[in-house]
């Protein structure tokens, strides 16, 4: 149990947190911004599975990991695309096709992988990282946090932004009339149906730039149901946030801290199995969720279809 | 402006032979109708009429199935509500369309491209300038959820009137207010005139009509059945106006006195109110009864009254001010925070639905169809809905199909409930026939206690009448206390023995319903305190 | 006429139409799909023990369906079906062994049966509870406890009811002596008609019984429900702890029946594949039924169209979520015709 407390356990866990955390990051943003439009997007799961299997074929054939980053992200709003024509468009139970989504995107990468990869199961080299100079010296924090892949720095930065697009922007305001009273919006001449579709777009572009991280610096590799209920925990996340992007990172660097418990044990040389490790994130889901249950906000129209002047 | 030389230029809008149909139904029958600048017009009709419809049309929220608009001389096609914005025509709705968790001037803004900046110094000039044409004084920064019903429609008036100061169109804009609420609205909608807007406003009161309008244009069933014009308007009295309306709404001998009384908005005297035997103890006594309530809901404060055995009880109050509440707690659906409930000499505080249910409490709900029937279900499960399991439609947890259907069948021939069977859906129905539904399932000869929650809200007229009728005469119970809640004043003039006045969660008042109880009631409703007996 | 032609077009069109694009895909990856889909249909349907395979699969999907039923016409999300049904599954793996050795079978399976109920149901009780106190959306918080609940049962089969004599973690393996007894000469066991009981059980209750009517409306109209006096909080549980049993009682049958021990890392996942038969039956008992049998063909016949033509059977969840998506479609579409033809 010594091995614990030591730098190299503590750099590990950081390291892992952060590596497990940007995808949860990601999604979670992406579903931020859905739920505040009033969708409630179930279907992260496929986007990012779809995104990381894309952004790993894409790597691995380009041998170029932005490319990769954007295939990923293409193949998530493609995904979207699909919800946001049934659900907002087409005002289709969006548990439904949300459920549909998760299962297709499970199979269809499941299947594109066996067919392209499951004989010589590739994995790809490791990709630059972008050092801040100073600050990536620090002991212990330094490699964790400054010296990562310019998608980190990206997304973290995606998540201060989005504090001032929600607050000081149209988009932000539309996106919250949306959600809380579409009537009003309506009223106002803004369309309904298209502030949904682009929040839906934009979750599933994040979503599959998340998976796709996974994929590409997370693995270096692609697996069958690699998320691993990823895109769920990403939900939860945006629930509890309570509208509030830096709640995000928060709890998504939290979360990847327990996801990537596994390994920093390891390296620590402690000797706890993986399975009991691997319920860690999914208790803390549930007790979060019971600790916290008065206090998840979601906008009064969330999962309802918009339907102007219904009779 | 002298009418008699309208120039073109003068009329802001003109609709000719729009024609509106939805399944089942025809809205507007070829209606034709000018809408001038300067000038208030009214559109007067009974729920039903198609009032609501015309104007959602007018707004760009719907297309009409014929006929032709014209605006400023032009003829345009509304294609949305932005483009009827854009031409200056501004809406406003009967429930306020403002989104909550904004501020004012965030409302206010939104809708504009979004591209550009949220940038409040861009839009606080035209805030200015708006509030100084209304004369109104509101912090921009505030909250719209936070404000009061009368300055929310303030904002939306604003918000209407944004892009182009063209035609403002109210739609029911005076049933959320008090009475000082409305005095305010009538000096906003006249300064608006005077600056030479078009404002036309929908209402089934005719005496509002009277009061406001510079013309008055009558609708019934989709179809515009007669008009008063501005020359005839002013040299009428308000009586003459009342008949010429009558007349021209159902021919001079049709109407009942009740109806009259229903579409003025004036209480008429009823002979068949039974006097209040007060020598017994009260068949209810609420004692300092509060209740938690989450954001958006009003609790109620400490809520003290009695209602006696025979007696109605109006409960007066513009929406939101802690009624819901009160009903229920009263039928037993919400649990109280403090105080007691006492019924017939039983303390019910503690307990729920079923067990008030079998002690002769009733509830008639204001929402039909969201809360007092499940829509998707037969109306034979409906009228049933609140006996599951009981003898004789149930046994031992069997549901016996056939006794249910046949009661159902005998209810819908004895209260002229129109469907096409018992196992139509009840969400099919008209809102009259849920009603009726509603009304047939609750009121019982053994009732002790009935609450009554804005039952005729969206009735037509004849649908109206029959229920203020039968709550008259005490609801087929026999000695039942029946609480009334309506935000018509006239409505609970006409029915009650007592009217109680609730603000912001509290009992202000109660007044004996006598001559110039209108006056008190309005004082209540200001804030002042009144007296808790007559 | 017309109307029953109509009802049997909404179930045609999305079985055809997902099983059409589903043919396109394996087109794409360069498999014949009238090959796969006739191999389908011969090994799962036509041939040898095919058929008994797949009336012996249906046993678990019919019992998962059946708690499916229960939640979906209360208006409840319960996707934690395959948590349930694989710790129930495991319990009673463990259970069943010892137990064998000292009692008769009939006492075995019904303590078998009662700890599975008793674990599945006890696994529903914190989405529910969150569900009926908080109004905390049940999805999620399901689904959560169904990883957990595949966790753990992997922990458990691993540790504690690890079978010291195996090379393989699994748990001691129930003697097929000690397990259902099969049907005639058939490799069909008994627990099939248990679960065929069990879904014609539900249906009756929700269509006979003032308890059904009552999970009806909380499920159609919870405001409404509030209104009548039900009792929503208790309705909630019942229903999740009803619904998680039978998925419970799947997985007992699963291990009495064919298993009879649970190996680590197996999880069929059942229960997501079985919803959208239900939505496709339309909650009906008699047509959840026979959706599930056209399914349980699928699988077996997949499963040997996997070793056979090298189509993994990955590619049964891609013909599910089509299904569901041309479902909803179907639905949707068919709403509108309706309206319009009112209109």
């Amino acid at each position: 149990m010594e091995g614990l407390f030591t730098d190299v356990f503590l750099g590990s866990l950081l390291f892992g947190a952060v590596t497990a955390g940007v995808p949860l990051l990601l999604s979670g943003l992406g579903e931020q911004i859905s739920e505040k439009a009033g969708v409630l997007n179930i279907g992260i799961e496929g986007m990012m599975l779809m995104g990381a299997y894309a952004g790993f074929a894409t790597a691995y054939q380009t041998e170029s990991f932005a490319l990769g980053f954007l295939a990923g992200g293409l193949a998530g709003l493609a995904a979207a695309a699909v919800m946001a024509a049934l659900c907002v468009v087409l005002s289709m139970n969006q548990i439904v096709v949300g459920i549909a989504i998760t299962l297709g995107g499970e199979g269809l990468t499941a299947l594109l992988h066996h067919f392209q990869f499951s004989r010589s199961y590739p994995r790809l080299g490791r990709a630059d990282t972008l050092a801040i100079p100073g600050l990536s010296d620090l002991p212990v924090v330094g490699t964790a946090f400054f010296d990562r892949n310019p998608l980190v720095y990206g997304a973290v930065l995606l998540a201060i932004a989005m504090v001032w697009v929600f607050r000081r922007t149209h988009i932000g305001l539309n996106l919250q009339a949306a959600g809380d009273k579409p009537a009003a919006l309506d009223a106002a001449g803004v369309s309904v149906t298209l502030t949904r579709s682009l929040a839906v777009l934009s979750t599933g572009f994040l979503s599959g730039l998340g998976g796709a991280y996974m994929s590409t610096i997370g693995g270096g590799l692609f697996l069958p149901f690699m998320t691993g209920g990823a895109g769920f925990i990403a939900i939860v996340l945006a629930m509890l946030a309570r509208g509030k992007p830096m709640w995000v990172l928060f709890g998504a660097f939290l979360f990847g801290g327990s996801l990537s418990l596994t390994t920093a044990l390891q390296v620590a040389g402690v000797n706890i199995p993986t399975d009991v490790i691997q319920m860690l994130p999914f208790a803390m889901v549930i007790l979060v969720l019971i600790v916290f249950a008065r206090n998840s906000y979601l906008p009064p129209a969330l999962g309802s279809p918009y339907h102007r002047g219904a009779r | 402006m002298d009418a008699s030389t309208a120039s073109p230029k003068d009329i802001a809008i003109s609709l000719s032979g729009i024609t509106k149909r939805f399944p089942g139904v025809l809205a507007n029958d070829r209606i034709s109708l000018t809408f001038r600048h300067g000038e208030v017009h009214a559109l007067l009709g009974e729920n039903g009429a198609g009032k609501s419809t015309l104007i959602s049309i007018i707004a760009g929220m719907q297309q009409p199935d014929e006929g032709t608009i014209a605006v400023g001389g032009e003829t345009v096609r509304l294609s949305s509500p932005r483009h009827a914005l854009k031409l200056g025509i501004g809406t406003v709705y009967q429930h306020v369309l403002l989104v909550p968790s904004l501020t004012v001037l965030e409302n206010l803004m939104l809708g504009s491209p979004w591209w550009r900046r949220c940038d409040p110094k861009r839009v606080l000039p035209r805030y200015r300038e708006l509030s100084k044409l209304l004369s109104v004084n509101l912090d921009p920064d505030a909250l719209v959820g936070r404000l009061s019903l009368g300055e929310q429609q303030q904002v939306e008036i604003m918000r209407a009137l944004w892009h182009g100061e063209r035609a403002l169109i109210l739609d029911e804009p005076t049933s959320m207010l008090t009475p000082e609420g409305v005095r305010e609205l009538a000096a906003v909608v006249r300064r608006l005139r005077d600056h030479g807007v078009a404002v036309i406003f929908i209402t089934h009161k005719l005496r509002e009509a009277y009061e406001l309008a510079d013309h008055i244009s009558v609708l019934r069933l989709g179809r515009v059945v007669g008009e008063l014009p501005k020359q005839r308007l002013t040299a009428m009295t308000e009586k003459q106006v009342i008949d010429d309306v009558i007349a021209m709404m159902f021919g001079r001998d049709n109407l009942s006195k009740d109806a009259e009384a229903a579409l003025v908005g004036v209480a008429s005297d009823h002979d068949d109110v039974q006097p209040v035997d007060r020598s017994g103890p009260p068949a209810l006594t609420l004692r300092d009864v509060s209740t938690t309530g989450q954001f958006g809901e009003c609790p109620l404060r400490g809520v003290t009254f009695d209602v006696w055995p025979g007696e109605i009880l109006g409960i007066a109050g513009v929406d939101g001010n802690g009624q819901k509440h009160l009903a229920e707690v009263l039928a037993g659906q919400r649990p109280v925070s403090g105080g007691s409930i006492i019924l017939n000499g039983e303390d019910v505080t503690r307990l729920g639905v079923p067990a008030r249910r079998m002690r002769g409490v009733r509830y008639i709900t204001d929402e039909r169809l969201g809360e007092g029937t499940a829509a998707a279900h037969s109306v034979s499960v409906n009228l049933v809905l609140k006996e599951t399991g009981k003898p004789p439609f149930w046994w031992k947890g069997l549901t016996r199909w056939g006794v249910i259907h046949g009661h159902a069948r005998g209810q819908i021939k004895a209260h002229d409930v129109r469907t096409p069977s018992e196992h139509a859906p009840i969400g099919k129905l008209s809102g009259g026939n849920i009603q009726k539904v509603l009304l047939a399932r609750e009121l019982s000869p053994d009732a002790k206690l009935v609450i009554f929650n804005k039952p005729t809200y969206g009735l037509d007229l004849q649908s109206t009448k029959l229920a203020r009728e039968r709550i008259r005469r005490g609801a087929g119970a026999e000695n039942a206390a029946l609480i009334v809640i309506s935000t018509e004043l006239d409505e609970l003039m006409e029915v009650s023995h007592r009217i109680a006045v609730m603000d912001r969660g509290e009992l202000r008042g109660i007044v004996d319903n006598r001559k110039g109880a209108e006056t008190e009631i309005g004082l209540l409703m200001t804030g002042a305190r009144g007296p808790l007996h007559a | 006429m017309a109307e029953a032609l109509l009802r049997l077009m909404r179930i045609l069109v999305p079985v055809v139409l997902a099983l059409i694009v589903g043919g396109l895909i394996l087109l794409a990856f360069g498999k014949d799909p009238l090959a796969y889909y006739g191999y389908v249909v011969k090994r799962g349907l036509l041939s040898g023990t095919g058929p008994q395979s797949s009336i012996t699969r249906m046993a678990p999907l019919l019992l998962i369906a059946a708690g499916l039923i229960v939640a979906f016409r209360a208006g409840l999300w319960n996707l934690g079906v395959d948590g349930q049904f694989l710790l129930a599954a495991v319990c009673v793996a463990a259970l069943a062994p010892p137990l064998a050795r000292y009692l008769p079978s009939a006492l075995v399976f019904l303590a078998c049966f009662l700890v599975a109920v008793l674990v599945s149901a006890s696994w529903s009780f914190i989405p529910a509870y969150l569900k009926a106190r908080h109004g905390i959306n049940e999805i999620i918080s399901s689904l959560m406890m169904s990883f957990l609940g595949v966790s753990l049962a992997n922990v458990l089969v691993k540790i504690p009811f690890s079978d010291p004599s195996t090379t393989v973690p699994q748990t001691e393996t129930l003697a097929v002596a000690d397990r259902f007894s099969r049907l005639g000469d058939t490799t069909i066991h008994w627990g099939v008609l248990l679960a065929v009981a069990a879904v014609i059980a539900v249906h009756y209750v929700m269509e006979r019984t003032s308890l059904g009517l009552r999970l009806q409306i909380v499920g159609s109209n919870p405001r409404a429900a509030k209104h009548a006096g039900l009792n929503l909080e208790l309705l909630t549980i019942v229903a999740f702890a009803v619904s998680a049993g039978l998925a419970g009682l799947g997985g007992a049958v699963e291990v009495l029946g064919v298993r009879g021990t649970i190996q680590a890392d197996w999880n069929p996942a059942y229960g997501i594949l079985v919803i959208p038969l239900v939505f496709l039956a339309r909650y009906n008992g008699y047509g959840v039924i026979g959706f599930v049998f056209f399914f349980a063909v699928l699988m077996i016949g997949g499963e040997s169209a996997a070793r056979r033509l090298a189509v993994p059977h990955y590619f049964v969840l891609v013909l599910v979520a089509l299904l569901m998506l041309f479902l909803a479609l179907t639905e949707f579409l068919d709403q509108n015709w309706r309206r319009r033809k009112a209109g």
